[in-house]
């Protein structure tokens, strides 16, 4: 009989089954060493002054704005989750769709004279279209790439998305090319408001609080209309949503038109924001977004906007607060390893998010 | 298969006639029909068509008008197939409905192209599309309308769509043999024909290496254009038909059955010979080929590295990793580090004694990878990888670690490769340190799949909570994974940076990572020969073919998504999987099967061998 | 002093108290059938003694040391082998291969050894291939022969149980533990493995446990029925006793079935 390399422990109090403790104790170590690092990089910021008080702010805002269109991508992304338990990793690209819409609509726009009469109604029929576009785009995955494999092992819907985000992405730029693409200025977008003291970039504005609209209106939709409710039941138990005679097919295609719809209009404000947008604009914002929705809690609705929001800060303030605290040469640069950082952490220590986990029972 | 069967017929029911077979699946032809359209009319807008009609091909035609005329082909064979037979129905005869889905399906396809063309004739969408240029119909060459003006060039599209599917469909009027003949040689025609740059180096090289006088054959068979010539066309189609029909005539035996009655001795003999003439080949394969296809084999020979180290990390254990090209980074920039003079380090040393270092860096990486990962769930864990390989690289690119890796501008002058007194410069030499690489690699792959920790593997991929509860130490097995495919990856990361004497941080991205993956999951997990075939396709032909450089990655995408559709062991399926191909059981579970015949083995009762027991 | 004792075994799922202060002894050589209505809480032991499931309070003592806290893969090594209610096979993988992995905690060859092919490694490689072609070959000839290379999917729903069971044994457990292993069986085939089950005792000495519903092997084969119900035992004792105990036939079929 073979000798048993271990020695278990004696009659004691149960204690928790655990792993190799080197396994917990790396972990923990890596735990203490961000907290450690955080604090010390933070204080040296602050103390030091480098920034003053104005541009604190304007990196605040700037986190916010940024957060809010990091939320909206969210949204899909835990929407889909909630129902399916599959990362839609071509969500993404669904959101790079609407940012290259909105370049061409209001591309197209600008050369009319309504652009310059009724900004505010043009920018509208620009969002209204980014909106749509996204949201047929989502429709068409989930038709042609998703549906076909939905009950099968995890993994296969998962590599399908990773090819269908390659091929949406080449698709552009074969279609459209690969140059980048410059959103036309708004005129009544330039220069900044100045709210109680502070002074805030109108288009900031205008960004948080179009997409505080949009959450306000999904917060309507899936509490109140009885579309949101099949959503909301379908992602509790598709079974017994059956049984009780909802489509779970359309309400499964609704999920991700509501995930897409929402996923261009970000992809239009973040042209606005950012100006510049090309065909692998969606695969950071992406990858963001998704840290954001576990972050928060994959599957929670609230959950999505909080998470976009705290990372969109994080990535704003981290590299000027830590990194150039902690003395680093050129922080700025590494705002993205930041993010990465992030997602990395988030999902190795709290893949539960803030609010917690609401998926589904089983796999629709 | 030893077992002798004996097919039984299974009444459908009792006293009933079976009803008449389907007619032709109306619906699945359209839709392919409308597919096949859509992806011509994409293909065009997208600028494949302009791009591929660059290479000659065929006689006048280029790979351009392949495309084209490919779309109503395959439609209207995959419509013109008969419908799948229900249990009930009668199978359906060969006749004038796989014509007529071939036709629908071909007709459709020629519809929507019609549609693209006259809106494309019409309106000017070039400052939206960029590739749809003039030369596509309203100028010469007029390549969708193959050179007709817009009027007349509808009709032709109609027409010709219609009749290529047609045409299509009638190759299933054809008994089965002789379609696959068919299909053979038209695959042959069409490999000689795209392959021309290689084929032609060989013959060339032949005839420079071994005295061989090939050069009347390479006029035979090639134009001065590089289009193959029609009558080489017609020689190839006839030798690889015959071929084909004669390796599938009746009561011939496989290969392998006429292996089984030799003697040890002599099989051991016949296995060293071929193993001995696969040498001889491959040691005169770079002078054959020459430096450029040399080159394009080593890079497919790198990428082959690292998809079979990927292959134990998702092919054996299941953990996809889409973070993998981190460990080909740690690989190449130690080497640089420890070979280049010019490195922070500038040690110079040779590459041999940076190797140690190179397996112990990347075993360490893989340790560093595998071990937060160790209780994620597969997607996760994916996404996990995905940024820490993405940290890295933004971590060798940065300007805070420029002083140790350099930053944007790398480290270059990295030595090459030293064998004793020979340095190894150049493609053709080149090749054969990475092949001993890849054998290396090739052997530790099925070494470890054959072994108590590959089973543990599999068990893991399979069910990893019975997998523990069978024995399996869940975290040493994911570890072992992480490391055994980190440091195959290294490997290639060393062999890369002193190919190119030089690394920059830009070429370890996620697209490598996914490169690796796609071509692991299309040559199929776990297999060895279809992952080397998937690397030197996928891989060695957009190195090979320029056109193809350029839509690269539409590609992989289009097929990551069509792979997992169909067959998600990919098109060459190990043997493990393959052993299913040849298995006869019926089991209780999969009932009821869908043909109106049943093989069963047929065995005396009462000796075990029938299922019901 | 018996092989294997649990104290006070408790496990919460939510809020559904699925093992409640279960109380248990089994002796070397026993064959127990643990029996008891559907949610009984029988499978949730299984997974406590195997540690797929942490238990959160109470003790599981085998061969007087303490087995809660480990891991499946300790305990299996320690010799506590299963097989589940639901076949769970490796489909891909041979039928041999299946069995194989189960000696993985009696055998120690690593990477590096597979690599290098040392004489080691091909000794417990054979002895590895050896004991489970014996361990197959226990059922007769239907596993064995060309069987042992085909894929585990492509079996019999019976064979795929018979697997199972040959997989367990060949880690060459002292205690096995059985959920439902004739279930979906037909007569013929349930008769065969209860006879079998008796063999394995019989010819190896294992103790073996049994969750069961046909109470024709329960009464076949087993020395001692503990009966659960809500999580706790409400009986214990030979079968006749158990099953002429009111409790357990009111577990069974309701409060109306003692009354009647």
């Amino acid at each position: 009989m073979a000798k048993s390399s271990l020695e278990p422990r004696g009659p004691s109090a149960v204690r928790r089954t655990f792993q190799l403790p080197i396994v917990d104790g790396f972990l923990w170590l890596v735990r203490v060493a961000a907290i450690v690092l955080i604090v010390v990089g933070a204080s040296n910021s602050l103390t030091s002054a480098r920034l003053s008080g104005q541009q604190w702010r304007d990196l605040v805002v700037f986190g916010i704005a940024q957060g809010s269109v990091y939320a909206l991508i969210a949204l899909g992304y835990t929407m889909v989750y909630g129902i399916l338990r599959f990362i839609n990793f071509a969500h993404g690209e669904v959101f790079m769709i609407g940012a290259m819409t909105g370049f061409y609509v209001s591309d197209g726009l600008s050369r009319t004279s309504l652009w310059e009469a009724q900004p505010f109604v043009s920018l509208f029929i620009v969002l209204i279209c980014c909106m749509t576009v996204s949201a047929l785009v989502a429709l068409l995955l989930e038709r042609v790439a998703y549906r076909p494999l939905r009950g099968l092992p995890r993994l296969l819907p998962f590599i399908t998305a990773i090819g269908a985000s390659f091929f949406l992405q080449y698709t552009v730029a074969s279609l459209f090319g690969t140059s980048v693409k410059a959103y036309p200025s708004v005129n009544a977008l330039s220069g900044a408001l100045t709210l109680s003291g502070f002074r805030i970039l109108k288009v900031h504005v205008l960004v948080i609080v179009a997409a505080l609209l949009m959450m306000a209106g999904l917060y309507l939709y899936v509490e109140r209309t009885k579309a949101g409710r099949a959503i909301r039941a379908v992602a509790e138990d598709p079974e017994i949503a059956r049984l009780m005679g909802l489509s779970v097919d359309r309400t499964i295609a609704r999920v991700f038109a509501v995930g897409g719809a929402l996923a261009g209009a970000a992809g239009f404000l973040f042209g606005l924001v950012f100006q510049n947008v090309h065909f692998l604009s969606g695969f950071l914002p992406g990858i963001k977004a998704f840290t954001a929705a576990v972050l928060g809690g994959v599957g929670n609705i609230p959950g999505a906007v909080l998470g976009g929001l705290i990372l969109g800060s994080v990535e704003s303030l981290g590299p000027s607060l830590v990194l150039v605290g902690l003395g680093i040469p050129s922080a700025h640069q590494l705002k993205d390893v930041v993010a990465f950082l992030a997602l990395v952490l988030v999902l190795i220590f709290r893949p539960t998010g803030i609010l917690g986990e609401r998926v589904s029972e089983e796999r629709a | 298969m030893a077992e002798p069967t004996v097919a039984i017929e299974v009444p459908v029911a009792a006293g009933g006639d079976l009803l008449p077979a389907r007619q032709v699946d109306v619906w699945r032809a359209v839709r392919l029909g409308l597919v096949g359209g859509l992806t011509a009319a994409f293909m065009s807008a997208n600028g494949m068509v302009e791009a591929f009609s660059e290479r000659a091909l065929l006689g006048g035609e280029t790979l351009g008008s392949l495309l084209l005329v490919a779309v109503p082909l395959l439609a209207g064979y995959l419509a013109g197939r008969p419908p799948p037979v229900l249990q009930g129905f009668a199978t359906p005869r060969p006749g004038w409905r796989n014509v007529a889905g071939g036709l629908l399906a071909g007709l459709l396809s020629g519809v929507v192209m019609a549609v693209f063309v006259s809106l494309i004739a019409t309106f000017d969408v070039r400052r939206v599309l960029l590739n749809v240029t003039p030369e596509l119909v309203r100028e010469a060459p007029r390549l969708l309308t193959f050179g007709l003006e817009p009027g007349a060039g509808l009709v032709l599209v109609l027409a010709l769509n219609a009749v290529l599917g047609a045409v299509a469909g009638t190759l299933h009027l054809l008994r089965e043999r002789w379609r696959r003949a068919v299909l053979a040689a038209a695959l042959w025609i069409l490999a000689f024909a795209m392959l021309q740059p290689v084929i032609v180096q060989v013959l060339r090289g032949i005839q420079a290496e071994l005295r061989i006088w090939t050069a009347p054959l390479t006029d035979f068979l090639y134009e001065p254009g590089g289009a193959l010539s029609v009558p080489g066309a017609v020689a190839v189609g006839a030798v690889a038909f015959g071929i084909h029909a004669l390796l599938t005539r009746e009561g011939r035996r496989p290969v392998r059955a006429r292996l089984e009655p030799l003697p040890d001795r002599s099989r051991r003999l016949l296995r060293l010979a071929v193993l001995a003439g696969l040498l001889f080949v491959l040691g005169l394969l770079p002078q054959v080929l020459g430096p450029f296809l040399s080159e394009v084999l080593n890079i497919a020979g790198i990428f082959l590295l690292m998809a079979l180290g990927l292959n134990i990390v998702v092919g054996f254990a299941g953990l996809l990793d889409l973070g993998y090209v981190a460990f080909f980074a740690v690989g190449a920039y130690v080497t640089a580090l420890l070979t280049s003079p010019q490195s922070s380090l500038g040690v110079g040393w040779i590459f041999w004694a940076a190797v140690p270092f190179v397996v112990l860096a990347a075993a360490v990486s893989g340790l560093v990878v595998g071990t937060p990962v160790l209780r994620m769930r597969g997607d996760y864990l994916a996404i996990v990888t995905l940024g820490f390989g993405e940290i890295a690289r933004l971590l060798f690119l940065s300007d805070w670690l420029k002083p140790t890796f350099g930053g944007a501008q790398g480290i270059i002058r990295v030595r090459d490769i030293t064998l004793g007194p020979i340095e190894i410069e150049g493609p053709q030499a080149f090749f054969y340190v990475i092949f001993f690489f890849v054998l290396l690699a090739t052997y530790v792959t099925y070494a470890l799949q054959d072994s108590r920790i590959g089973r543990a593997w599999m068990a893991m991929r399979e069910d990893e909570a019975v997998a523990e509860a069978m024995g399996v130490n869940i975290v040493t097995a994911k570890l072992s994974a992480f490391i055994a495919g980190a440091m195959l990856a290294g490997f290639g990361g060393a062999l890369f940076a002193t190919k190119i004497g030089s690394v920059f941080p830009h070429s370890f991205n996620v697209i490598v990572s996914i490169t690796v993956l796609v071509v692991i999951i299309v040559g199929g997990m776990a297999s060895v020969p279809g992952v080397v075939l998937a690397s030197f396709v996928l891989v060695g032909l957009p190195e090979l073919l320029r056109e193809f450089e350029e839509y690269r990655f539409l590609i992989y995408g289009a097929l990551l998504i069509f792979m997992m559709q169909r067959r998600p062991e990919g098109f060459i399926p190990s043997r493990r999987r393959a052993q299913e191909l040849h298995e006869e059981e019926v089991t209780q579970d999969a009932w009821p099967r869908t043909q109106a015949t049943v093989r069963q083995e047929a065995g005396p009762a009462g000796d075990g061998r029938s299922e019901t027991s | 002093m018996a092989l294997f004792e649990i104290r006070g075994l408790t496990r919460d799922f939510g809020g559904v108290r699925a093992i409640d202060g279960l109380d248990l002894d089994v002796d070397d050589g026993e064959i127990v059938s643990v029996i008891g209505p559907n949610g009984a809480g029988k499978t949730t032991l299984f997974n406590l003694v195997t540690g797929m499931v942490p238990a959160e309070q109470g003790e599981i003592l085998f061969e007087g040391r303490s087995v809660v806290g480990l891991r499946p893969s300790q305990i299996l090594e320690l010799g506590i082998a299963r097989t589940f209610q639901s076949v769970r096979l490796f489909p891909e993988m041979s039928v041999r291969e299946n069995v194989m992995v189960a000696r993985h905690c009696r055998t120690r060859s690593g990477m590096l050894k597979a690599i290098f092919r040392t004489p080691s490694f091909r000794r417990e490689e054979e002895e590895t291939r050896q004991r489970a072609e014996q361990a197959l070959a226990f059922f007769g000839s239907r596993l064995v022969g060309w069987r042992f290379d085909t894929p585990a999917r492509s079996l019999s729903y019976a064979n795929r149980r018979r697997l199972e069971l040959a997989r367990a044994m060949a880690s060459d457990p002292k205690l096995l533990l059985l959920d439902e292993p004739t279930a979906g069986m037909n007569p013929r085939e349930t008769q065969e493995l209860t006879e079998l089950i008796r063999r394995l005792r019989d010819e190896t000495g294992v103790t073996i446990v049994l969750i069961e519903h046909d109470m024709r092997v329960v009464k076949g084969v087993s020395e001692r029925v503990v009966v659960l119900d809500y999580g706790q035992k409400i009986a214990e004792g030979p079968y006749a006793d158990v099953a002429s105990n009111d409790r357990v036939i009111e577990a069974y079929l309701g409060r109306a079935a003692t009354s009647a």
